[in-house]
């Protein structure tokens, strides 16, 4: 099978099995967000953890509940990262230094899972299991719990109730995630992907040097990894690594699993909304992105850029031969289109502009189908902003599901727009500026301006892969990158619940003929030019100076 | 109440002319005449109002002052667009807001410094006693005197007397109207003058807050605050000018590591380039020219607010009288009874009608001059009969002895009966029919040599409005409900509804009834407009989201709607409706304009930065544009001129023809959307092939 038919199946089946599950896992993850019945085990643990399971809150204690337990669970995770020496299963690792510790904490709170580390020679066990999957599996369920309000939001009238944090989020771990990366691991373990709790094998290599094999728990990592849109590996190499994605099945079913929330969501939301048509809408325009976008960085990688890849029939550097570059580039397109960052092949090896594709998917905020939850919010915020220029032009004070946009939602989205950014920005600027960012610089030139570009925009947008060249374990990108995945995590989180407390109030608009209809391809093309024109206008100057000034030349 | 929905009528059976919203044009002079006052906006404190021109300001600033350090042609020219623009958005606003002041100037000649006569201890059959005091010492709740020729010197309600007043002051109309103490036509307005009779007046309105000094304030825009809808607006327009400060500030870092900083002016021009400048710059004209298109129809909005509100209403209460059918009924046909020529009944009616000045007598000569050429006569020694309310009759006694009556059925068949007739019941069946197609039956007998006798019925119909229907069909299409309001019985209510394809009626309507589908409606979330004039129409209208009181009705109707329309004509309301939609897509319509021109911008001032040092980036110079020089100042001039080619657009409003929501999107997206992504590439372009040739435009 030739590589380009194999690169169409690959992505058909993709298209195919997303299609299939786009009911099922919707409706369910609907049924697990608006359910009225508790588990035994629920309520049980909602005794021992004494949460009052009936109470709704207002949108400003469930946003303080996300914070919470972020809070905590950078304090945690950042302990045991500094002692895990002291914890068991250590292998002999050290204690991690503290800027680093305080990024890595910040990295998997905030789903962003960027590594200034690599995982075989610096983390143990303990560290792995009790620290790094605990907040995959937290943070995975936060985006989602934060999505419910908004949609939330939508649904409820006169209302300053936006649902229950501790509930939601129990549920979307008992019911949703745990389970169904049980299931995963367990696939992918048949699949081939190591499950080892042994001490790492030392083998002699056919030149007869020494190598040490580190195996560890990886494929119940990998499927959390992948299906919370987390994206932080055990191996450095990440997905390009055999033992976390050893063949192309693995390949195909991690590209399914990290995609497979985000897609499904619009659905959650059209059933909450009581329309079908609206998540349909929705999920149009995230799809749109993501095969228009797939399909560029396919056409680039394959076009090649050189002479040398030209005569090597396109840009292999930096990709595995084993997936070859349609898998690769539907890989990195759609790990920077979720906030997974996840990676099977080296970002920076990509042509220029195919690079560049992947450093815009992830400047677009990832919205197609962005992280598990935080997709959502995203396309739908700018949904709000696409409504409001279009509604204005059909002459009423624009409304979306009924709901007004005046402004005080006004203010929310605009200021859920302009959060990243402006971390984005003001980070890449500072380290451009800064003596000491740039001495991590490896490479110069435009080359060098989209690492640190990629960089900021990565951690800004909670995606969490790297472009490379980039020495990103001193102390300025650790601290700044923390502050910047911080920043960019829960400052939009916190719009949103606000902006989900102000719909809640409103009445619901019944919609008439005057109402603009924001089902229809009018709306979805809209939308798709907003988010492209609102992301291309902020990000152009900075991006003319980086891919584009390498890839034009 | 009775709320019937009647079947859907059938829309589309006439085509419908387009309508057009139009109006407020701008004279060329104007912009001449304006430009003391735009100087004057210069102000920042001024401009702080205004986030995006704000930016435009400082930079501006900041650039004279770069070339003042180092002098250039390039760095001059920049400056001087860069002021311009900022004049330019001020010129809009100006001359916005000076049509609304040569209004303000007519209307203070008005308010000249009356004398009020005040009458002190009067009470309605007492005197009381006059003292002449200033009108500006009034107080609520005073009366004062007005006679012949005397302008009243406070708004308030006359509550003795009756006059003749010349309210063209206001209305423009020269007309004189009726002004009488009770009832639904008692309010008068300061500044109006009384042409006849003597009347006292209840001062309602304190000195200073009258309905004229209200609408001086009005159209001056003195009193004009942000509605809602611009206030979000502004907050979008805001967060993208930070978007893009931030994208420039940060791009120098960006820029030095590169090798290419870049000046001071160029930075500034990028960002006032990619900053929405056209919808900021005519933001606040198109606020104040909507006020102003509503005051050209003789509406005045009490604030921008219930314009808005205008413009999302879902449904409009109509009163079926004056607004859906003519005041008056007509009569539309002649029913003889068996054995009666329709000539004889013909000839009948119209001799009973000939003296008869109601409307309604009327229409009966006209039809029976229409249908059967019947000409209207002198009668001599005839004797005509006026109706009253005890016999619910008119008629004519000729001065053959014959006796015609026409009336109510009941009334007249009583009467053939008194005169020895004996009506068939064939009558009773014909009356009953007129009834039920919501008809007013006017049955006509008479007594001819001694023999009383029915002749036949007379089939009055209430007469809707011509174009009304269509006007309807144009409300559904812009998803507004329209509900009939009348006092008929449900029968009649419903055979106009049908005619005249209203959505909904309610019959047998009294103020209460009103009130209660005012609140039902609302509470399912639906914005409801009204029209009302009388005192019981009070509570609705404050109840209703736009509540627009006739000039001819109580001043507690003209205070509890947020609207009043002096010229009394409560039609206006659709108008009034499609101005509030108008305002909202033009504001709509240029922020699209404004986003898509950035495109076009970047385009020819990123590769003029950069392609100096990353040559590969010329290739983003799709224009061609001659030098960096000349294309970052034909983006910049182009910014500026595209305000002044708009601002005719802002003060006029964009097209807007009533029709569904997506198709106003299609085509409002098609032409702000689209044009503003091509007309950008266009213009600068054609302005670098002129500017091209100036000095310090080279390479």
């Amino acid at each position: 099978m030739s590589v380009a038919i194999a690169g169409w199946l690959q992505a058909g089946l993709l298209v195919l099995a997303l299609a299939i599950s786009y009911r099922p896992l919707g409706d369910y993850l609907a049924h697990i967000l608006t359910s009225p019945k508790h588990w035994r085990i629920e309520k049980f643990l909602y005794r021992l953890i004494g949460v009052d399971s009936e109470a709704d809150q207002t949108w400003s204690v469930y946003i303080r509940s996300v914070l919470a337990i972020s809070v905590v669970g950078v304090l945690l995770l950042y302990s045991i990262l500094r002692v895990q020496d002291h914890l068991m299963l250590a292998l002999g690792m050290p204690g991690m230094r503290a800027n680093l510790a305080y990024n890595t904490a910040s990295s998997f709170v905030t789903n962003t899972n960027w590594q200034n580390y690599s995982g075989e020679n610096t983390l143990g066990y303990t560290a792995q299991f009790a620290g790094l999957a605990v907040q995959n599996f937290i943070s995975a369920a936060v985006g989602i719990c934060v999505a419910a309000t908004l949609i939330r939001g939508f649904v409820r009238r006169q209302s300053d109730r936006v649902g229950n944090f501790w509930v939601d989020l129990m549920r979307l771990n008992l019911r949703l995630l745990l389970p169904f990366s049980f299931v995963l691991a367990i696939v992918l373990v048949a699949s081939g992907v190591v499950q080892s709790l042994a001490d790492p094998h030392t083998v002699t290599t056919v030149t007869g040097g020494h190598q040490t094999l580190y195996t560890g728990a990886t494929a119940s990592q990998e499927a959390i990894k992948e299906l919370g849109t987390n994206g932080g590996g055990i191996f450095n190499a990440n997905s390009s690594h055999p033992f976390e994605n050893p063949n192309a099945w693995t390949d195909w079913l991690e590209i399914y699993l990290l995609l497979v929330i985000g897609f499904s969501l619009p659905r959650t939301f059209g059933r909450m909304v009581g329309s079908q048509k609206q998540g349909y809408a929705i999920v149009s325009v995230m799809a749109l992105l993501w095969a228009g976008s797939t399909a560029i960085n396919t056409w680039l990688e394959a076009r090649g850029w050189g002479a040398a890849a030209r005569l090597a029939g396109g840009a292999m550097e930096g990709k595995e031969v084993r997936f070859g570059i349609p898998a690769s580039s539907l890989f990195a397109t759609s790990t920077t289109l979720t906030s997974t960052g996840a990676v099977n092949s080296t970002h920076d090896s990509y042509t220029p502009l195919g690079g560049g594709m992947a450093l815009f998917n992830i400047l677009l905020g990832e919205v197609a189908p962005g992280g598990t939850g935080s997709g959502l919010y995203g396309m739908l915020i700018l949904a709000i902003v696409t409504v409001f220029v279009a509604g204005l032009m059909v002459g009423r004070t624009p409304e979306y599901l009924g709901k007004k946009i005046r402004p005080a939602e006004m203010k929310y989205a605009a200021l859920y727009i302009l959060a990243t950014p402006a971390v984005v920005l003001t980070f890449t600027g500072i380290a451009m500026a800064a003596p000491s960012a740039r001495s991590s610089m490896n490479n110069t030139g435009p080359h060098g301006l989209t690492e640190v570009l990629y960089a900021f925009g990565s951690m800004g947008n909670n995606n969490g892969s790297a472009f490379a060249g980039l020495n990103g374990d001193t102390q300025f990108w650790n601290l700044t990158g923390g502050l910047a995945m911080t920043l960019g995590r829960f400052l939009p989180m916190i719009f949103v619940g606000a902006l989900a407390g102000s719909l809640a109030k409103q009445k619901q608009t019944p919609a008439s003929a005057g109402t603009l209809a924001t089902h229809k391809p009018l709306f979805v093309g809209m939308l798709l030019g907003v988010t492209l024109i609102v992301v291309g206008l902020t990000y152009f100057p900075a991006l003319a100076l980086g891919p584009l000034a390498e890839g034009l030349s | 109440m009775a709320v019937t929905t009647p079947t859907a009528p059938q829309s589309g059976r006439h085509p419908v002319a387009p309508r057009r919203i139009g109006g407020g044009f701008l004279d060329p002079k104007m912009l001449w005449t304006s430009l003391p006052d735009a100087l004057k906006k210069l102000d920042p404190r001024v401009q702080l109002r205004n986030p995006v021109m704000f930016v435009v300001e400082i930079g501006s600033l900041l650039t004279t002052y770069s070339a003042l350090a180092h002098p250039s042609i390039f760095a001059w020219t920049i400056t001087g667009w860069l002021w311009l623009t900022v004049v330019f958005a001020n010129l809009a606003e100006a001359v916005a807001q000076g049509r609304g002041k040569a209004q303000a100037a007519t209307l203070r000649k008005t308010r000249t410094q009356t004398v009020a006569r005040r009458l002190t201890s009067w009470a309605p059959g007492s005197a009381g006693s006059e003292t002449e005091i200033a009108a500006t010492e009034l107080k609520l709740g005073d009366h004062v005197v007005v006679e012949a020729g005397q302008i009243i010197p406070g708004d308030g309600d006359v509550v003795e007397g009756v006059a003749s007043v010349d309210e063209s002051a206001i209305t423009g109309e020269s007309a004189p109207v009726i002004r009488e103490s009770g009832g639904d036509r008692s309010a008068v307005t300061g500044g109006t003058r009384v042409l006849s009779d003597r009347i006292v007046v209840r001062v309602t309105t304190r000195p200073g807050e009258t309905f004229i000094d209200r609408m001086i304030a009005l159209v001056e825009g003195a009193a004009r605050q942000k509605t809602p809808n611009e206030i979000a607006l502004n907050i979008l327009l805001a967060s993208l000018t930070i978007v893009f400060l931030l994208a420039v500030v940060t791009l120098q870092p960006l820029a030095f590591y590169s090798d290419a900083p870049q000046s001071l002016v160029i930075l500034v021009a990028l960002v006032v380039a990619l900053i929405p400048t056209t919808i900021g710059a005519l933001l606040s004209a198109i606020g104040i020219a909507g006020m102003d298109r509503l005051v050209q129809r003789n509406v005045l909005a009490m604030s921008g607010r219930a314009v808005e509100a205008a413009g999302d209403v879902n449904t409009l209460l109509l009163d079926k009288t004056g607004t859906i059918t003519l005041g008056n009924r007509r009569a539309s046909e002649f029913v003889p009874v068996p054995g009666v020529e329709i000539a004889a009944l013909a000839d009948a009616a119209q001799l009973s009608s000939l003296a008869d000045e109601t409307p309604e007598g009327r229409s009966i000569v006209v039809l029976a001059k229409e249908e059967y050429r019947l000409r209207g006569r002198e009668l001599h020694d005839a004797t005509f009969v006026e109706f009253t309310a005890r016999t619910r009759m008119s008629g004519v006694d000729l001065s053959d002895g014959t006796v015609i009556r026409k009336g109510a059925a009941t009334a007249v068949m009583k009467w053939v009966r008194e005169h020895g007739g004996h009506p068939t019941e064939q009558v009773g069946q014909v009356v009953d029919a007129i009834s039920a197609s919501g008809g007013t039956p006017l049955v006509v007998a008479q007594v001819r040599s001694g023999q009383a006798q029915v002749l036949g019925v007379i089939h009055l119909k209430d007469i809707v409005k011509d174009g009304i229907k269509e006007r309807f069909a144009e409300l559904r299409e812009m998803g507004i409900k329209t509900v009939m309001i009348t006092g008929d019985n449900p029968l009649t209510a419903k055979a106009i509804a049908d005619e005249a394809g209203v959505d909904d009626f309610l019959a047998e309507a009294g103020p209460e009834d009103k009130m209660a589908l005012i609140k039902k409606e609302q509470e399912g979330g639906k914005l409801v407009a009204m029209t009302g004039d009388g005192t019981n129409d009070a509570p609705a209208l404050a109840q209703a989201d736009v509540g627009v009181a006739m000039n001819t009705g109580t001043s507690a109707a003209k205070e509890a709607g947020n609207m009043v329309d002096l010229d009394s004509n409560p039609t206006k309301l659709i108008e009034i409706v499609q101005i509030g939609k108008q305002l909202l897509i033009t504001r709509g319509a240029l922020t699209t304009f404004s986003i898509a021109n950035d495109v076009a911008k970047y385009f020819a001032m990123v590769p003029a930065m950069f392609a100096g040092v990353f040559p590969g980036l010329g290739k983003l110079n799709i224009l061609h544009l001659h030098s960096p020089a000349s294309a970052i100042t034909s983006a910049i001039i182009f910014n500026a001129l595209i305000i002044i080619a708009l601002i005719p657009l802002a003060l006029r409003g964009v097209r807007y023809t009533p029709s569904s929501a997506s198709a106003l999107l299609r085509r409002n997206l098609w032409i702000y959307g689209f044009g503003g992504l091509v007309i950008p590439f266009a213009g600068i372009k054609l302005l670098d092939l002129v500017i091209q040739y100036l000095p310090g435009m080279g390479h």
